[in-house]
């Protein structure tokens, strides 16, 4: 069982993508059972933060430290990242054909358990689990043969993501502007997924444009991104003065 | 005529022959005899070697027996037709129902009817095995739908070779003829019990009468040792409806012709395939449509998966004559090369002679996605797993077409394997 008391803690990071240097020296800590907000202007590095995290190739670390439940994150691959339990909601998730959602989500989901040395859930149990899944998510039975993403709108593939994440159940959960271009409706629908997995030993990461998400999905912590790093960070009222007042006052203070 | 040509010849005088078709496998003979050996500068050879079938003494295999029914065959409901090492096997096959008959078995009357179809949907002065085929044919299929007649079970025809400890040369013939509005579902499946080096000539022909409909499997998956050297020859005519499909693992030396011909207008064909070389192996497609009459449609689309230093071709050619005016025409083959030895020469050609038709064509080669492994990957899954899932889904969404669901059933966890022995990285694409 997982005893430390930080669930993420990242020092003094820095990264770049293709040469160019991206996050500088960001320090962050999330605690378990949080969810943070991260806010910034557009290019001011959210994406690549979540991007570094989850280990996508293309997307290095040049400096710093990132401890991930007491471990050194950035010495995993991938894939161990997320047995470990690191799950990022991808903001384009990725259409897959011929291979179906339902034959991801067993793979990723014995994978898990595997690492963690649980055993397998049977197909029958594990249907079951998915067609739960489905309904919280309001997605039709019908998506879990269908490939993976296709044909889906941009709607259900960001409420596929979020199915996967209940099925997964991580401990770290990163939300990569989840909220864009979704509906009212359909962001309802990813915020009670996400408030409902809500717990004492699970956190979000919740980067957005938006303060819009927040009104569903409510925040410990609001941070504001800027020239790859935080500049401010505060509770939730810092959403609101930001929707108000915009980044650009912030930025300034960035340099 | 090469030395290879007259083997070959001497091997088709020792093969149990039928008296009744002398002409006609004479006549091939001598097409074969007067045939200019192909090299690879033969433009349909010319990236395909065909060395290792030269360099091999070829045999009339001789009679050989089944301990029992191989694992290997699909579980189908279906009429069965077996065949081993060339020779029919009723101890293995279903009981014959009245419109499928064994060359061997013919009465008169169906000798007649035999001799007034074959060889007229093939031509054979244009394909040089289908020539070898006819000279060396010991034994053949014919399926005859009279008009409106409907097969309630799938034929069912199995290629079987089993190790004689030569090298055999195993010829096959199949020839399907569907009288006005007939339908059938025609499964043709090549299977080799060990790790010897057969060569098949197997030439199938279609004649698909007015409104008649008919679908057709060819699974060819024997072993790397095997050659394979096939055709499939049809004639479409009015209205009539061809669903093709055909899948091939790769061997030393793989070439499969298609060759079709709209000769009714309204009629449709639908094409699909797959090839999946690994190892050192080879495959190649080369299809073939003639579109020689108004409002006739071609829907073709062959994908591949390339590894290790596998190579294959794929040359696809839609040919529309002048009067094919009002044609639909689309061809797609799609290419993923997953090593950077692996080989893919692609050739999809349109010919078109008429100005008022809609024609598409197009070839892709790619890699896999790296947004899609990574995507498999951020979720757990090992790259070696997310690789096998990604090129089995590139190929699988044909698979997903197929009308018959227990050929799907059947196919669905061989192909996986054909992309990963190792259970770990092929389980989650196995299951019911």
């Amino acid at each position: 069982m997982f005893v430390s008391d930080t669930m993420l803690k990242i020092n003094d990071l820095c990264a770049k993508v293709e040469d160019k240097e991206i996050l500088r020296q960001l320090n962050l800590e999330v605690k378990p059972g949080e969810i943070h907000a991260i806010m910034g202007p557009n290019g001011a590095g959210k994406s690549t933060l979540g991007n570094v995290l989850s280990g996508r190739p293309g997307y290095e670390a040049t400096a710093g430290h990132i401890e991930f439940k007491g471990q050194n994150l950035l010495e995993m691959d991938p894939e161990i990242r997320a047995r470990e339990g690191l799950f990022l909601a991808f903001q384009y998730p990725v259409e897959i054909p011929g291979v179906s959602n339902m034959e991801l989500l067993k793979a990723s989901v014995d994978a898990r358990r595997a690492h963690a040395g649980l055993e397998e859930y049977s197909a029958i149990d594990f249907m079951k689990m998915a067609r739960e899944a489905c309904k919280a998510v309001n997605l039709d039975q019908s998506f879990l043969k269908r490939g993976v993403n296709e044909g889906f709108s941009g709607g259900e593939k960001k409420r596929n993501e979020i199915m996967q994440m209940m099925l997964l159940e991580p401990s770290l959960c990163i939300l990569d502007e989840t909220d864009s271009g979704l509906d009212i409706d359909a962001l309802q629908v990813v915020a009670n997924g996400v408030n409902a997995m809500r717990s004492a030993d699970r956190s979000f990461i919740v980067v957005t444009h938006y303060q819009r998400l927040l009104d569903y999905i409510v925040p410990d912590y609001v941070h504001v991104l800027a020239n790859g790093r935080i500049v401010k960070s505060g509770d939730k009222s810092l959403a609101l003065e930001l929707e108000a007042k915009g980044y650009s006052w912030l930025e300034n203070e960035a340099v | 005529m090469s030395e290879f040509q007259s083997h070959a010849l001497m091997l088709a005088q020792q093969s149990k022959g039928l008296a009744w078709l002398n002409d006609a496998k004479q006549a091939c003979a001598n097409l074969w005899q007067a045939e200019k050996w192909p090299t690879r500068k033969t433009e349909a050879w010319r990236y395909t070697s065909l060395q290792s079938l030269e360099s091999t003494l070829w045999s009339v295999p001789s009679e050989a027996q089944l301990d029992g029914l191989p694992d290997e065959l699909m579980a189908l409901d279906a009429t069965r037709l077996v065949f081993v090492n060339g020779n029919f096997s009723s101890q293995f096959s279903s009981e014959l129902p009245e419109s499928l008959t064994l060359f061997s078995q013919a009465s008169p009357a169906e000798q007649q009817a035999i001799l007034t179809k074959f060889n007229q949907v093939a031509k054979v002065e244009k394909h040089l095995f289908s020539q070898l085929n006819t000279a060396a044919l010991g034994e053949g299929v014919f399926l005859n739908l009279s008009a409106n007649q409907r097969l309630e079970k799938p034929v069912y025809v199995v290629y079987i070779h089993t190790d004689t400890g030569a090298s055999d040369y195993v010829g096959s013939r199949l020839l399907v003829s569907l009288e006005t509005s007939a339908e059938a579902v025609v499964i043709e499946h090549f299977i080799t019990l060990s790790d010897a080096s057969p060569m098949f000539n197997a030439v199938t022909e279609l004649d698909i009468g007015e409104n008649a409909k008919l679908k057709h499997y060819r699974i060819s998956m024997e072993s790397e040792q095997s050659l394979h050297l096939g055709s499939v020859h049809a004639a479409l005519h009015a209205n009539s409806q061809l669903t093709g499909f055909t899948l091939a693992t790769g061997s030393r030396l793989k070439r499969i012709d298609y060759h079709v011909r709209h000769v009714g207008s309204g009629a449709d064909l639908d094409l699909q395939g797959i090839y999946l070389p690994k190892h050192n192996q080879r495959v190649d497609y080369h299809t073939n449509v003639e579109h020689c009459v108004p409002h006739c449609t071609t829907n073709e689309v062959f994908r591949g998966v390339i590894s290790d230093t596998a190579k294959a071709v794929f040359n696809g050619r839609i040919h529309i004559h002048q009067d094919a005016q009002k044609t639909l025409a689309e061809m797609s083959n799609r290419n993923l090369l997953t090593s950077n030895r692996a080989e893919i020469n692609t050739k999809p050609e349109l010919e078109i002679y008429a100005d008022d038709v809609k024609c598409a064509h197009g070839a892709t080669i790619s890699q896999l996605n790296d947004e899609s492994l990574f995507y498999l990957v951020s979720r757990g899954i090992s790259e070696a797993e997310a690789r096998v899932m990604l090129s089995f889904g590139f190929v699988n969404e044909l698979v997903e077409n197929i009308a018959v669901e227990d050929i799907k059933v059947w196919l669905r966890p061989r192909m996986a394997k054909a992309f990963g022995q190792n259970d770990d990285v092929v389980r989650h694409l196995i299951h019911d």
